[in-house]
Parts: C-alpha cells; sequence; structure tokens
C-alpha cells in the first residue's frame, strides 16, 4: 500500500452497507483526534459525517456493513475498483454481522411472518462479510470497532505502512488491565479466552462476560471452553447462542455452535 | 542512576544514511549505510555473523545480519521484502534515512577456522549473514585452508551477490558449487537442492569446520549428511532466524530451547542445539 | 540479604503505625484489597481497607472468597496479581522519537518511569521469590533492564508468611516457601493477637526503630513456629522436581503435548498470573501529527500467534507446541538461563486457567509414561 497511501493528503472514503452505522460512529467519536486526522486525510466521502461527496479514486476505503442484498453485490465491487486501500470494518463487514443469523433460518418463512408485503423486499437469503464478494486489503474486528483500533490503522497508513493488529486473546488484555477472571472467580460465561482482543476487555472490565463480537482469535478452543462453560450449568442451547452471536459466522465458532446443538438432541 | 541511564541510551536507534542501494529482483536489496554522526561508528564495530535492528521511525525494528566486511566504514545489510516494516524500506532509497541499534548476537568462528578447510552452506538468502565471513577469509586467504562454497536457491532470481560468487570462484583452492531448484533457461549452474552439492566436495573431517545458513529443512539435511561423513557436531556451525524484539535476550520470542537466538545465537555449534535443532513445532 | 534482625513484636492495633509511617516516608502504599471477587494489591491509607477478615479458596480454575471468622487481616493467601506489574509494567513507554516520518532523519530519547516509591504490603514468601527470580532476568544479563531497575529500585516489599494455604500451592516442593525466609525489606506474620516482624535490610531496620517495636516474646515465636510448621505440612500438592529439566528435554516427542493441546485454550492466562513469565512485545505508536512515534512495550505470552512468528513461518503454529514451551521454557529452559526454576510453586497458572490445567499434573503425567512417542 506504500506509494499508494504515501500521497501527500490521501484520500478517504467511508462507505456503509447492511449495519447500524455504530462503527462509522466510532469514527465520529474520535473527538480529540478528527480534526487533526483530517489535516492529515481528506474526508471524499462520508455520508454520516457530511452530506458532501467526492467522487473517487480513494486511497483508503473504510467499508462497513454486510452484503445482504443484490445491489449490495454490485456496489461494493464498486467500491473495490475505486480504492486502492480497501479495509472492512466492524463484525458485520467481517463477518456478516448479527443478521448473519439468516444464513442458518428460512429466510422466506421470517419474510411473510414479518412483512405485509413480503414481495417488495429484495434481500439475499444470506448476510455475508466484504471479503466474500472482493479482495479486502485489511480488516478491524469489533461491534463496533474500536475507535483507538481504526486510529491505530489509518496512522500507519499515513506512514506507509500495514496494519498491526492486536492477535491474542481478550484474556491477554484483561490480565494487563489487571481485571480479576470473571469466569474463575465470578462463575460467569465469559468468551474471553477464545476471542480476538482489540476492544481492551470492555465487558470484563465492567465485571461481565465478553460476548465475542471481536469474533475467534487465531486457533480459538471452541469445543474446550465450550465444555468447561457447560459446568458452569449453562444448557448448551443457550452456550450454543454464545458462539451463535455477532461472529457467529467465524468456521471455529460455528463448528462449536454446532457441535453443541448436535448434542443437544 | 548512571547506569539505568548507560543501558537505556545502549538501546537507542542511531539514525544512518542509505549510501548506496543495490537491487537483486524485485523483493532483496542491499543497503550501505552511514552513520549520521561518524562518532558513533566504534561502538558498531562488528564481527562477520552479528546483526542490528534496523529501524524505521514510527513503523518498526527489525533483525538484520550485517553482510559487509567489518574493515569497511560504512555497513550494508541485504533485505529481503517480508513483513510490515520491510515493505516500507523497500520504498526507500539513497539518502533516505533508517536507524541502527547493535551489533548484537554471536558471530562466525572465524578464528577457531583458521588453518582449517572451511565448508559454507547456504540456502535461499542464506548468504547474507556469511558473506562478509567468506570476504574476511579471502582478505586473509593464508590462513584458511581449503574453502568449498555451497550455495542453493529455489529460483535464479533468489541468487543475491552473484558476482561474489563468481569472484570467489576464481580465489586459489576454492570450490564454489551454485544450485537452484527451479532453473530458468539462463540457469548455467547445477539443479537441484543444496545437499546434492556434497557429492562435488572432498571433506576431511578432522579438518573442516562448517559455516551453515538457510532454511531449517536444508540445515537439518546438511547436518545428517555432515555427519554421516564423520564431521563432529561441534565443528557445524548454524546461523538461526527467529522472531526479535528487543535483541538482547529480554522479549522472549527468538528462544530455541534454553537458548535465546538473539545473545546466545544467531550463530551456534550444531552440538549445543542438537537435542532441539528440527523438532517439530518448538 | 542477611536476617540480623531479632524479631520483634507489632500489635494488631499497631499496624495502622506501619502504614502511617510508610506513608510518612513518602511510599505509595499497596496492599490486597477485595475487588470484583478476589484480592488485588491496590493503593492503601487505611488498615480497613485491607482484605481482612476473608479467606480464599482456590482450586484449578476456581477462585472464591469467604468469611474467614475471625480477624485475620492477611487470612486470603494471594489473588491474581503478584508483584510482577510493580516491577515489570503490563504497558509502559520505552522510547520517544521525533521523525518527519519514514526515511527522515529523527531523534530519540528513552522514556524511563519516574520511580516512585512504593511499598507493597503482604507479598508472600512465592511472590519475593518470583521477585528474586526476575531480579535476575532483567538485571543480571549483558543488557539490565533499565525500566525494570528504576521500577525495583523504588520498591520496599513487607512480606507476609503463609500460616494457611489453598489447594493449589506447592511452594513447599519448589523450596520458595511458606515462610518468608529472604529478599524482603520487612517480614511479618500473622498471629491471633498481632505481628511477629523482622527486618532484612537497612530500610527496614530503619522503619522497625521508627515503630519502637518490643523484642517479640517466646510464646509468640514457639506459635509463629507452629503455625508455620503446619501451614508447610498442610500442602498435599506438589512437583516431583528430581531430574525435572532432563525429564522435560527428553521428552519434547511426548504423546501428553497433544493431549493438553486438546484441552488448552491458548489464552495466555498461565502466563499473565505467572510472576516470573517476562516475555513482551514491543512496538512503535505513530502519534497523530506523524511527527512523533513512541515505542511501547506490554506483557506479551509465548500463546500468542505472533510470538514465534516470522514472515510466513510460524515455528510454534499449534497450541501444543505453545503450551510444550511454556511448560519446558518454565521447567527447563528457565534452569540453563537463569541457573533457577522458572516456578516458584504460587499456583497461580492452575487457579486462573479457565480450564484448570494443572501443571504439577502435566508433569507427572509425562513422568509416568516417560519415553512414550
Amino acid at each position: 500500500m506504500s506509494a499508494r497511501v504515501r500521497a501527500a493528503r490521501p484520500r478517504l472514503g467511508v462507505f456503509k452497507f447492511a449495519s447500524c452505522d455504530g462503527c462509522q460512529l466510532q469514527l465520529l467519536n474520535l473527538e480529540d483526534e478528527l480534526l487533526a486526522l483530517a489535516d492529515r486525510v481528506e474526508i471524499a466521502h462520508f455520508l454520516e459525517a457530511s452530506s458532501r461527496v467526492e467522487p473517487g479514486p480513494y486511497d483508503v476505503a473504510l467499508v462497513e456493513g454486510s452484503i445482504t442484498t443484490s445491489r449490495d453485490v454490485e456496489r461494493i465491487r464498486e467500491v473495490r475498483d475505486q480504492s486502492a486501500f480497501l479495509i472492512a470494518i466492524g463484525a458485520c463487514a467481517t463477518a456478516g454481522g448479527i443478521q448473519h443469523l439468516r444464513n442458518v433460518a428460512d429466510v422466506e418463512a421470517w419474510k411473510s411472518e414479518i412483512y405485509p408485503h413480503p414481495e417488495w423486499l429484495d434481500t439475499l437469503a444470506t448476510s455475508t462479510p466484504i471479503s466474500d464478494h472482493i479482495p479486502v486489503d485489511h480488516e478491524i474486528h469489533g461491534c463496533p470497532v474500536n475507535k483507538r483500533e481504526v486510529l491505530r490503522v489509518m496512522l500507519r497508513a499515513l506512514l506507509g505502512a500495514g496494519p498491526d493488529p492486536p492477535r491474542a486473546s481478550v484474556c491477554m488484555e484483561c490480565k494487563r488491565s489487571g481485571h480479576v477472571c470473571v469466569i474463575v472467580a465470578g462463575g460467569q460465561a465469559c468468551m474471553g479466552p477464545v476471542t480476538r482482543a482489540g476492544c481492551g476487555a470492555l465487558c470484563p472490565s465492567l465485571g461481565r462476560g465478553c460476548y465475542a463480537c471481536f469474533g475467534p482469535y487465531e486457533g480459538a478452543n471452541g469445543p474446550a471452553l465450550a465444555g468447561r462453560l457447560e459446568g458452569l450449568g449453562l444448557p448448551r442451547r443457550d452456550l450454543a447462542r454464545r458462539f451463535r452471536g455477532i461472529t457467529g459466522s467465524h468456521p471455529a465458532f460455528r463448528s462449536t455452535a454446532e457441535g453443541l446443538e448436535d448434542g443437544d438432541g | 542512576m548512571k547506569a539505568i541511564a548507560t543501558s537505556a541510551a545502549a538501546l537507542v536507534p542511531e539514525p544512518a544514511e542509505i549510501v548506496e542501494k543495490r537491487s537483486f529482483g524485485r523483493e532483496l536489496h542491499a543497503y550501505r549505510l552511514s552513520f549520521l554522526d561518524p562518532a558513533v561508528r566504534p561502538r558498531f564495530d562488528f564481527m562477520p555473523g552479528q546483526f542490528n535492528m534496523v529501524y524505521v521511525p514510527g513503523v518498526g525494528e527489525v533483525a538484520i545480519s550485517i553482510s559487509s566486511d567489518p574493515e569497511e566504514e560504512d555497513l550494508e545489510h541485504t533485505i529481503r521484502i517480508v513483513g510490515r516494516t520491510t515493505r516500507v524500506i523497500d520504498g526507500l532509497g539513497v539518502g533516505d534515512v533508517l536507524g541502527l541499534r547493535g551489533p548484537y548476537g554471536s558471530y562466525w568462528p572465524l578464528h577457531e577456522a583458521r588453518w582449517k578447510d572451511v565448508l559454507v552452506v547456504t540456502g535461499g538468502l542464506g548468504c547474507a549473514p556469511v558473506t562478509g565471513a567468506i570476504e574476511y577469509m579471502f582478505r586473509r586467504r593464508a590462513n584458511y585452508g581449503r574453502i568449498s562454497i555451497l550455495h542453493g536457491v529455489k529460483k535464479p532470481s533468489d541468487l543475491a551477490h552473484r558476482e561474489h560468487f563468481e569472484a570467489w570462484r576464481r580465489q586459489p583452492d576454492t570450490f564454489v558449487g551454485l544450485t537452484a531448484d527451479q532453473p530458468d533457461r539462463a540457469w548455467r549452474y547445477r539443479v537441484g537442492v543444496v545437499t546434492e552439492l556434497f557429492e562435488e566436495v572432498e571433506i576431511d573431517p578432522a579438518r573442516t569446520i562448517v559455516f551453515m545458513c538457510g532454511p531449517q529443512i536444508m540445515a537439518v539435511l546438511a547436518v545428517h549428511i555432515l555427519q554421516e561423513r564423520g564431521v563432529p557436531a561441534e565443528r557445524i556451525f548454524i546461523s538461526l532466524e527467529r522472531n526479535m524484539k528487543c535483541a538482547v535476550g529480554l522479549c522472549g520470542h527468538c528462544q530455541l530451547g534454553p537458548e535465546f537466538v538473539c545473545k546466545d545465537g544467531p550463530i551456534l555449534p550444531y552440538a549445543r542445539i542438537a537435542r532441539f535443532f528440527g523438532v517439530r513445532g518448538l | 540479604m542477611p536476617d540480623a534482625s531479632e524479631p520483634c513484636w507489632l500489635e494488631r492495633t499497631r499496624l495502622q503505625r506501619l502504614l502511617d509511617v510508610l506513608l510518612e516516608r513518602g511510599f505509595e502504599v499497596h496492599g490486597p484489597v477485595l475487588r470484583d471477587g478476589a484480592t488485588l494489591f491496590a493503593p492503601v491509607q487505611r488498615v480497613a481497607e485491607l482484605a481482612a477478615g476473608w479467606r480464599d479458596e482456590q482450586t484449578p480454575g476456581g477462585y472464591s472468597l469467604e468469611p474467614c471468622g475471625e480477624a485475620r487481616t492477611f487470612g486470603v493467601v494471594s489473588g491474581p496479581g503478584a508483584l510482577k506489574p510493580f516491577v515489570f509494567a503490563p504497558h509502559e513507554p520505552l522510547l520517544q522519537v521525533r521523525m518527519d516520518g519514514p526515511g527522515s532523519s529523527f531523534e530519540a530519547e528513552p522514556v524511563l518511569p519516574e520511580g516512585h516509591k512504593v511499598a507493597v504490603l503482604g507479598a508472600r514468601a512465592c511472590d519475593l521469590a518470583a521477585l528474586a527470580v526476575q531480579d535476575r532476568i532483567f538485571l543480571r544479563g549483558r543488557f539490565p533492564d533499565p525500566h525494570y531497575a528504576v521500577r525495583r529500585r523504588a520498591l520496599f516489599t513487607i512480606g507476609v508468611s503463609c500460616t494457611r494455604s489453598v489447594s493449589t500451592c506447592f511452594c513447599t516442593s519448589q523450596g520458595t516457601g511458606p515462610e518468608v525466609t529472604g529478599g524482603y525489606d520487612l517480614a511479618l506474620t500473622e498471629l491471633a493477637e498481632g505481628f511477629v516482624v523482622r527486618f532484612g535490610s537497612p530500610e527496614g531496620e530503619d522503619l522497625v526503630g521508627a515503630l519502637g517495636l518490643p523484642i517479640a516474646s517466646e510464646e509468640a515465636l514457639r506459635r509463629e513456629r507452629s503455625d508455620l510448621d503446619a501451614c508447610a505440612e498442610g500442602i498435599e500438592r506438589a512437583l516431583d522436581s528430581g531430574d525435572l529439566r532432563d525429564l522435560l528435554y527428553a521428552n519434547l516427542g511426548h504423546p501428553r503435548w497433544e493431549e493438553v493441546g486438546e484441552r488448552c485454550l491458548g489464552c495466555g492466562n498461565c502466563t499473565m498470573v505467572c510472576p516470573t513469565c517476562f516475555c513482551h512485545d514491543q512496538r512503535d505508536e505513530p502519534a497523530l501529527d506523524g511527527a512523533a512515534s513512541l515505542r511501547v512495550r506490554e506483557w506479551d505470552s509465548c500463546f500468542n500467534p505472533e510470538h514465534s512468528q516470522i514472515h510466513g513461518i510460524n515455528f510454534r503454529a499449534r497450541v501444543r507446541d505453545r503450551y510444550r514451551q511454556w511448560l519446558v521454557h518454565k521447567l527447563a529452559g528457565w534452569v540453563d538461563q537463569f541457573d533457577t526454576s522458572g516456578c516458584v510453586g504460587c499456583g497461580r497458572c492452575i487457579t486462573w486457567c479457565p480450564v484448570g490445567i494443572d501443571l504439577t499434573e502435566e508433569v507427572d503425567a509425562i513422568r509416568r509414561t516417560e519415553g512414550a512417542s
């Protein structure tokens, strides 16, 4: 990415697909840094922030949301064609988001249950991550993403350097911060030991179990954690739901969930 | 407090300007570096086989062996473009500045090798950490016995410093064998893996010392052949590569068994690591 | 340090005076306080803030607190935190760089900690033993760690000998406890009415002098001895250290590694709570204006995927490889590197492993079936 991104003032585009806008909001929440960042980056396309839209090409594109319609499929290709370095941000864009639950449901059936005129809907049977449709240069995980990580990636890109995202488990961040383990001392179901770091162990820092919104860390041992959490008295069906959550489309989580559902009779 | 300040200062990179950049294919460049403050050069006196941490401000550091001769003023690092820091280095050229701290680690046993036959076995980019050692010996040619240099690459484009090999070939009592795994039509040397070159050299186990550097799979095979031919494990020296962050034996990343590759290595006699070398997943 | 002091006696009611003197002398005093279902070392000013009246139960993967039914100040044996964070910070800056960007010239300055004075009250014998191990790692090599050195110099330790243990303790087999025998500025043993006090450094001696403590009675020392002996006898878990280094080196291909790799989460909790683990990462964090960068380091772990990775090769790609690295390094590699085991028998890695993997059991399993492959 070096030469392309190291343009004098790189042009940034932010694009939205099926999502709640929460990750884009994280960008806007960079209140203390946003103006300084805007000095170094030309924000050319960011509808959440400004209705003024500059045409491409873009040096860096941040893409939020999953692909859920046939129009999405076309539009993400257009964004790719316009973008030198494309970053998928957030669980929707990297894992299909909570709406990926449709992938294991009967879309036709619930369409008619919910909408008076289901025939007006144009939707795919699946919600899929951006990388299922186009080559993605980098992914920033989380629901929402950590605004600090977005900033880190941008600041690195401005130096012509690639990202170096956290790849450890949430437990590393939790312990570095000196929090007491909510599984061992609290008897809570926490997904931290199988989940990718990056949030700063936000939920455990508040005494709550992690719910895996950053997806599995490399080498996550889902079955071993499931066995432990089952020992806390959690029914297998509920446990399966923990793995089926926001990032449940990742193979490491999906296979664990399927194993739990199979064993549930 | 003075001791603390001194030990902190020892870990600070020194700026050095790129005075020459030579490229070997798209992903391999040799950078000659000259310190902005020439007064620091004596601190960087090194022996062939040692490495520096090469720093890109704001980006990061990578451990790179020093490929120039110790007697030259400038330091040369031959860098393969493989990771996030080296990709930024890739874009730098003459006049740009890098940081250096070092030198770190052990070096080739050039003193112990005097009056012996020296067999150099390298693979891939493995020649860079040993290039300085070979030049060192030729500059003091009378001190060494027969010098055999066996070098294997995957593709001809991986052959860095081709001119070195040609020059070494013309040295007295010297054998140079080159081989490529996947040759192209222009390749005029041997085809195959480097261990096949052993057929072409005579080894007197009583007076041979081995310098080895390259992919682990090559080294495992080569050690096996050398031991079969009677070369003792104490005289097979291997340059190891591991993840390094601090380079001073504190960060823990570079370990192989009980060895910190950054400070005990990177060059270790096979006898010392035999128990651990080549063990999967270690 | 030689323990030349005559044991003294500190009435329970005068413990506050000890805190006061430390605070007057400019120390930030840390002691065990209740926090989120465990004890943690946290800044305290009043004795009432300490986790008095509680005791802990610890099992593999389990930790709980309950009222102990007596007025013990140090009834809780341990929490997840040891002395490590006081000397080896979980996250800290190393280097401040001024620059224009890659390729530009730059100026780099070390960033050292301020080294404000910290006194830790309630360190256990195993914690002090671990501190001695970390001293070897960070201070005794060719490149002493300046950050550790600054913090270590500013640390004042008040050890408390253990008069009770939990099921995950095995200090007796590591020769590190339960009695505080060295490496302290002050050492306390808690009895019903008060504390037997010893000093182990000139600073500790000075503090005892300032408190004007009387000599401990023979009766107090007899009871102290009997409480410490009873505690030691009550510790059942053990790590058989005989030939451990050679046993582990000879069993790198043992099938137990694969088996434990199935159970291990690879999450790294064991390494984070281990009081001797020292792996750390370092990286550059460029500033917002692009004109500066801060090199920071933070605790890393041999369980992290990138720990053993270089351009495209991961030397320890599987969880079993990482567990083996941790255990073999801790119990064998450490001996070669630092002439000591890396394990002080505190049992934290057993308690705080979410799935309760017990290193003593793993070693036993390998010992029982030595040479299997």
